[in-house]
């Protein structure tokens, strides 16, 4: 597949960027923030992106998705990285409906897929447990009694957690924390009882939250995949999402890079414009060769999904691990060559680079993800 | 069978009686490459064979048309043919400044004279090429030139001198940029001419480098002569021929940043070892590589995007302004890394146990990737002004 947009995608992401920039912006996204919303999104925004189908893009069309493939969902999600954009397109979409379409039985898709490609169910994944992005480590239990599954752990980092249906949660049925194998996926719905919600306050004042299972019995036929043989199905998922994240990367830095070279061009100091400074204008030039890098190896990665190819890891690790990278830079260097303005909460350039960082450490950060690419690439 | 079928059936038939078996062996060095000209630098016999006889079928150039020297062949002949010449590892024939650099100006600027006269030459490896651009004080400011070119009617006479000629002392002409008239910018009044090196007016000195090597030279023209009908374009609009060959040359040097087929983590994991985890036993120099091979892959996705770009008629977007300079400092972090991962071997200068001190001659020799055909710094001013639209002082 050639490394250029078709004309229906084209198309796509320029409704995506009309769309978004009109209904949810940084200032809309600040709102949310500052009324303390209930929510933490906005719900009719987030139905007319349902009846869009951007809900459905990479659902296949038999369970009432668009087909699009990930290459659509991945402009979207460039889009809302360009804007901030508060919705679960992230948690239920990207994450979610993915490791249904991995693990799930055509029972529990057909059951499952059509309501998020339809945006009336919310369902996101509960997998990390400690500071930092290790799936391998899960302890959280499952014990199976009788045709049921009895769950116990917690965990953080939980997508719109408290706005959601149903969580996916990852848990151990067998061997120990660092095993690949044992590990088993399971739906749980909000309200279950011994399962609480907390919704908690990250920087870039999206939604999340912290789950706690204590004996959390749930019907046998929650269970995703096959018991203890979750790891292949929920490492592919985790890729797709990583590669979606990357895509979200790239928009929000390509953003705050081009903001801040419009910056650039209008401050004045010592009677000049600052962008006529050599030492601005290299670094801004540099980082637009690492933007139109991050770029490439995005799209790379999201047609690798589209194609099919068997082992994703390798190409995601890549992404998220470069965009990781350029995301970091470009937000840092968006608030120094802001100056003081930059530092402000009135100015907008530092809801990028709050965001950045949460999206950044969102299944793995760029040091967890370039020790993979290494690992991966034999060393 | 399709027609590209039929080709690709021809092709491998003719390659396999064609093709000496010598020349199916990898380029080592440059010593292998064949650049053909009037007293051919000939390391094998062989060299000359295989490219006679390629350039029989025109095929030394297989993209040009016909009438020129060429093969004629379209995009996905071209493809063809180079997938069968690397089914066999034929190397190819010959490699020239004339073919990567000189022919594109003259098919795009030259008139039809000019092109029947020079192309064939070229394809035939008859006649080597090489660039006079670079002069002393006219190096990142290569617009101000001071080579000067006299009208004498029918020729001109040209006086100056030129450096960083590559490989001036085995060429047999020179496309050469040169001031017609100094009154207005200094943009204006530069022309674009071809002569011949083989005249009393030029002399050739080579240039000794770091790396022990003279790939170029500083060149000085005392009335050496140039003929009028090898003006190329109008006499004082040579800038914007020199400006598309610039854009041409990047392209090449950027190539060098191209992933090597052994990466270097696995040349390190052989010389340096794994932990017992599975790493890379030096955890800071494996960062280092894996930061390298992300930033190669990366950069090849790029180059492969802004290719099929241009082929869905996309234009060549702007990222292609960042071939040159991102190419270049690829290619000298791999030869840092190559340095840092072989050790002591890596700094061998001479002697069989060094193997004539391949590596560290590259890796000197890549220090000049990121100076010649525009420095780096040049590289990202044009980003900062072309691309970001930042202004100038």
């Amino acid at each position: 597949m050639a490394l250029v947009l078709n004309e229906e995608q084209v198309m796509l992401r320029d409704s995506a960027a009309g769309f978004l920039a009109q209904k949810a912006t940084v200032a809309h996204l600040r709102e949310l923030r500052d009324s303390g919303s209930e929510r933490g999104f906005d719900e009719s925004v987030w139905r007319e992106m349902a009846e869009m189908g951007w809900a459905g893009i990479a659902i296949p069309e038999a369970f009432g998705g668009l087909g699009y493939g990930y290459t659509g969902l991945g402009l979207v999600l460039e889009q809302v990285g360009r804007n901030l954009s508060a919705s679960p397109l992230e948690s239920s979409v990207l994450v979610a409906a993915t490791v249904i379409a991995e693990l799930g039985s055509d029972g529990q898709k057909e059951q499952l897929l059509p309501a998020i490609a339809a945006g009336e169910k919310l369902v996101t994944l509960a997998l990390q447990e400690g500071p930092h992005h290790a799936p391998a480590q899960v302890a959280a239990t499952a014990v199976a009694e009788g045709d049921e599954w009895v769950l116990s752990g917690c965990k953080l980092m939980v997508l719109d957690a408290h706005v959601a249906d149903s969580f996916i949660v990852v848990a151990r049925s067998a061997g120990q924390p660092g095993d690949e194998s044992g590990l088993s996926v399971f739906l749980v719905d909000a309200g279950t009882p011994g399962l609480s919600v907390e919704r908690r306050s990250l920087v870039d004042s999206r939604n999340v939250g912290v789950i706690s299972l204590e004996s959390v019995r749930v019907p046998g036929s929650s269970l995703l995949g096959a018991a203890g043989d979750a790891w292949a199905g929920l490492n592919r998922a985790l890729d797709i999402a990583n590669i979606g994240l990357a895509s979200e990367l790239l928009g929000l830095s390509v953003e705050a890079f081009e903001r801040t070279v419009g910056y650039l061009r209008e401050r004045k100091q010592f009677g000049r414009v600052i962008g006529s400074f050599q030492g601005l204008q290299h670094r801004a030039a540099e980082l637009f060769a690492e933007l139109e890098l991050a770029r490439s190896i995005v799209l790379q990665a999201l047609q690798a999904v589209d194609n099919g190819q068997e082992d994703l890891s390798l190409i995601a690790s890549a992404a998220k691990a470069k965009l990781c990278e350029v995301a970091q830079r470009a937000t840092n260097e968006g608030i120094q060559m802001h100056g003081g303005i930059g530092m402000t909460d009135e100015h907008e350039i530092g809801f990028f680079i709050k965001r950045a960082r949460v999206a950044q450490h969102t299944f793995g950060d760029y040091n967890y993800h370039l020790d993979r690419f290494a690992q991966l690439s034999g060393f | 069978m399709s027609d590209l079928d039929q080709f690709r059936q021809e092709a491998r038939t003719w390659l396999e009686a064609n093709c000496p078996e010598s020349m199916r062996t990898p380029v080592r060095s440059f010593l292998d490459m064949y650049s053909g000209g009037r007293n051919p630098e000939i390391d094998h016999p062989d060299q000359k064979v295989w490219c006679d006889r390629m350039a029989e079928r025109g095929w030394t150039v297989p993209h040009w048309p016909k009438e020129y020297g060429g093969g004629g062949l379209d995009h996905d002949e071209v493809k063809v043919l180079r997938e069968e010449m690397a089914r066999i590892n034929a190397r190819s024939p010959l490699d020239s400044f004339g073919i990567s650099m000189l022919g594109p100006a003259l098919l795009k600027f030259g008139n039809e004279e000019q092109k029947l006269e020079h192309l064939p030459k070229i394809c035939r490896g008859e006649i080597r090429w090489c660039q006079g651009y670079s002069e002393p004080n006219a190096g990142s400011d290569l617009a101000s030139l001071a080579t000067r070119a006299e009208d004498q009617g029918d020729h001109y006479l040209i006086n100056g001198q030129k450096v960083w000629t590559s490989y001036a002392d085995k060429a047999d002409w020179i496309f050469c940029l040169v001031r017609t008239d100094n009154s207005g910018s200094k943009h204006e009044g530069i022309s674009f001419v071809l002569f011949d090196m083989d005249q009393s007016g030029v002399t050739v000195r080579p240039i000794r480098l770091i790396s022990g090597s003279s790939p170029f030279c500083e060149t000085f023209f005392d009335n050496a002569r140039a003929e009028k009908k090898d003006l190329v374009g109008e006499e004082g609009h040579g800038w914007t021929i020199a400006k598309y060959l610039l854009t041409h040359e990047r392209e090449m040097i950027s190539g060098f940043g191209a992933a090597p087929k052994k990466s270097v983590g696995q040349v390190a994991m052989e010389s340096i070892g794994a932990d017992a985890s599975g790493r890379l036993a030096n955890s800071v120099l494996r960062q280092n590589i894996a930061q390298y091979q992300l930033d190669t892959l990366a950069f090849g996705a790029t180059m492969a995007r802004v290719g099929d770009e241009a082929k869905a008629g996309q234009g060549l977007g702007a990222a292609s302004s960042i071939f040159k300079y991102y190419g270049t400092e690829l290619n000298k972090r791999r030869n840092e890394l190559n340095l840092a991962v072989l050790g002591e071997s890596a700094l061998g200068w001479d002697g069989e146990a060094y193997r004539g001190g391949a590596v560290s001659r590259d890796w000197l020799r890549s220090k000049g990737n990121s100076i010649e055909g525009g420095t780096s710094e040049i590289q990202l001013n044009i980003i900062a002004k072309r691309v970001l639209g930042l202004p100038d002082e």
